[in-house]
């Protein structure tokens, strides 16, 4: 063989075989959901279900209590709709005026706004809770959506970074044919920054989707509960180690992530090598 | 001068929005949250100032504050180097031609996509169990099982290494940074008989130093504030032997469980202020090895 191909073959056996390897708990994961529960940790070694059963989906999707997996899903997509919503709305309004207006204090703005993206949760995350709470707005969605209409830094900053790169002439050309600034908004600037609208709905769904300790603080009726609160009941009740349906329920969890990936992976990429948005 | 009034108004319209989602859900707790820092308040009865007492207690009362911070820092400064350096190691193999990029590019990236969730939380728990595949593997190099969960040093190892696990965010960005250094300046490298290493170090690093600038202090701070893992893996106690008792759980176990909320308010002033000193350390540090293309090398 020659020494080039031999080293292609090396190339891919490493970079390859190292995926695989990073990759492996992953599909172990996803494989011991169809194992019987009692044979997850007998059988670890092995990937392949035998028997290939399909009870721990149907065991999980029971949830507990009174309340169906499907009841958590049907809450967590509620719960992402309103931030998505939310996030659009407010950051492209946002994001348009600081990349487009010349305003008093833009800078001042900016800057303010760059520090926030460095702020810890934490520091605000006790204060927040104390005025919701006097709101009377605990075990409600509304402490974790009403923020999402008043814009968020990281998106924000993508979208203003985005719109700098469009020609300033597509907006004297259309403020020449009457167009007020809301309108250069709504029908010139809006159209051109799709692709990173769709980054932003891409990661917000991500970050709401994962979202454990703002649920964990403001929800606590089960009636309310999202996926991830959901997984880690399953978790707290380990007690009757039923593995499996604690697995499969993981897996459903990590389905609309993995498609929403490959059906978006463009913007997904392009979003983090561009703007540094961590995944 | 109309005009100027109209450009003002139209752009606070704008903005108007981020300016008091700011003054509400910024600004208003951020000094609230220093106010209860000086403060006994268990949320039930209103909050009465006792001064420094919350800081001096932290530092001299409670030992568990201590090892939380301890273990913090270990996490974040084995943490952070080992997974850019992955990262960084990654994107250097994977900025070839070779058709198989895309598809290595994603499989890298996967465990980044999936690692903030509660899901793969617990896949990490069962994998590190006792007889998790973690475990098995290790038999097979013929090394002695580990009891991860029995030992607090080993328990914060499983964290870490569930951080590193996701480099693959990283490894995008350095990728892209990798592809927009121009080939040739590896080729009169090359011309000139520099080695792989002289190429490393004279032209990889110093051209993507701004990334990993930027990369170390978003990662540094994201760490800092890591919660999910430690919760899910320790099911909420910080165990075993507090042994993943990160700031953040620390902080909120505090808050939420024990409701010290002037303590856990102190204790996430202290977080800021750490967070700041160690942002301003690698910004000042960054004099020394970042080098800016545009103003003639710094």
């Amino acid at each position: 063989m020659k020494p080039k191909h031999l080293k292609k073959i090396i190339y891919h056996l490493l970079v390859g075989g190292f995926a695989i390897l990073l990759l492996y708990p992953v599909i172990w994961l996803i494989m011991s959901s169809f194992k019987l529960s009692e044979n997850i940790f007998v059988t670890a070694q092995s990937l392949i279900p035998n028997p290939f059963v399909l009870e721990n989906y149907a065991q999980g999707w029971e949830g507990f209590g009174d309340y169906g997996f499907a009841t958590f899903i049907k809450n967590t997509a509620i719960f992402v709709a309103f931030v998505l919503v939310g996030h659009l709305i407010s950051c492209s309004l946002i994001a348009f005026g600081f990349a487009r207006l010349k305003f008093v204090g833009r800078s001042f703005w900016f800057a303010i706004m760059i520090k926030t993206l460095m702020l810890p949760y934490e520091v605000v995350m006790i204060p927040q809770y104390i005025i919701f709470a006097e709101l009377g707005w605990l075990n409600s969605l509304k402490p974790l959506v009403v923020p999402a209409y008043f814009g968020h830094p990281f998106f924000i900053f993508l979208l203003v970074q985005f719109i700098r790169t469009i020609p300033r002439e597509l907006d004297e050309a259309a403020t020449i044919d009457g167009c007020n600034t809301f309108q250069i908004y709504y029908r010139i600037i809006l159209p051109l920054i799709v692709p990173a609208l769709a980054t932003t709905a891409i990661f917000t769904f991500y970050w709401t989707w994962d979202n454990l300790l703002g649920p964990v603080l403001y929800l606590n009726s089960p009636a309310k509960y999202t996926v991830s609160m959901a997984l880690n009941m399953f978790l707290s009740n380990e007690t009757v180690s039923n593995w499996g349906a604690m697995f499969a329920m993981s897996t459903v969890s990590l389905i609309p992530v993995f498609v929403i990936f490959f059906i978006f992976q463009r913007y997904v990429v392009e979003g983090i090598s561009t703007s540094g948005l961590k995944g | 001068m109309q005009s100027h009034m109209k450009q003002n108004l139209w752009g606070y319209l704008f903005i108007g929005p981020f300016i008091i989602g700011f003054l509400a859900f910024t600004i208003i707790p951020i000094i609230s949250s220093l106010y209860f820092s000086f403060t006994s308040y268990d949320l039930f009865s209103p909050p009465r100032w006792i001064g420094l007492d919350n800081f001096t207690k932290m530092f001299t009362e409670d030992p568990r504050y201590l090892h939380s911070l301890k273990i913090t820092f270990i996490y974040v400064f084995a943490g952070v180097p080992l997974r850019l350096a992955f990262a960084l190691i990654v994107a250097m193999l994977l900025n070839t031609a070779s058709r198989a990029v895309g598809l290595y590019r994603t499989m890298y990236y996967l465990p980044s996509l999936i690692g903030g969730s509660v899901a793969v939380a617990i896949m990490w728990r069962q994998i590190f169990g006792d007889d998790g595949i973690v475990n098995l593997a290790l038999g097979v190099l013929g090394v002695d099982p580990v009891r991860w969960f029995g030992n607090p040093t080993a328990a914060l190892w499983m964290l870490i290494f569930l951080s590193i696990w996701q480099f693959g965010s990283s490894m995008l960005i350095f990728l892209a940074g990798l592809k927009s250094i121009p080939l040739s300046y590896y080729e009169a490298a090359s011309v000139d008989g520099a080695s792989f290493f002289q190429k490393f170090f004279k032209i990889t690093l110093p051209m993507l130093s701004p990334v990993i600038l930027f990369n170390a202090i978003m990662q540094t701070i994201g760490a800092f504030m890591t919660f999910v893992p430690a919760f899910i893996i320790s099911k909420g106690t910080g165990g075993p032997l507090d042994g993943t008792l990160l700031y953040s759980l620390y902080l909120f176990k505090q808050g939420f469980e024990f409701f010290h909320m002037g303590y856990a308010s102190a204790m996430a002033w202290v977080m800021l202020i750490i967070i700041a000193i160690l942002t301003s350390v690698i910004f000042l540090s960054s004099r020394f090895w970042v080098h800016y293309e545009s103003e003639g090398g710094r």
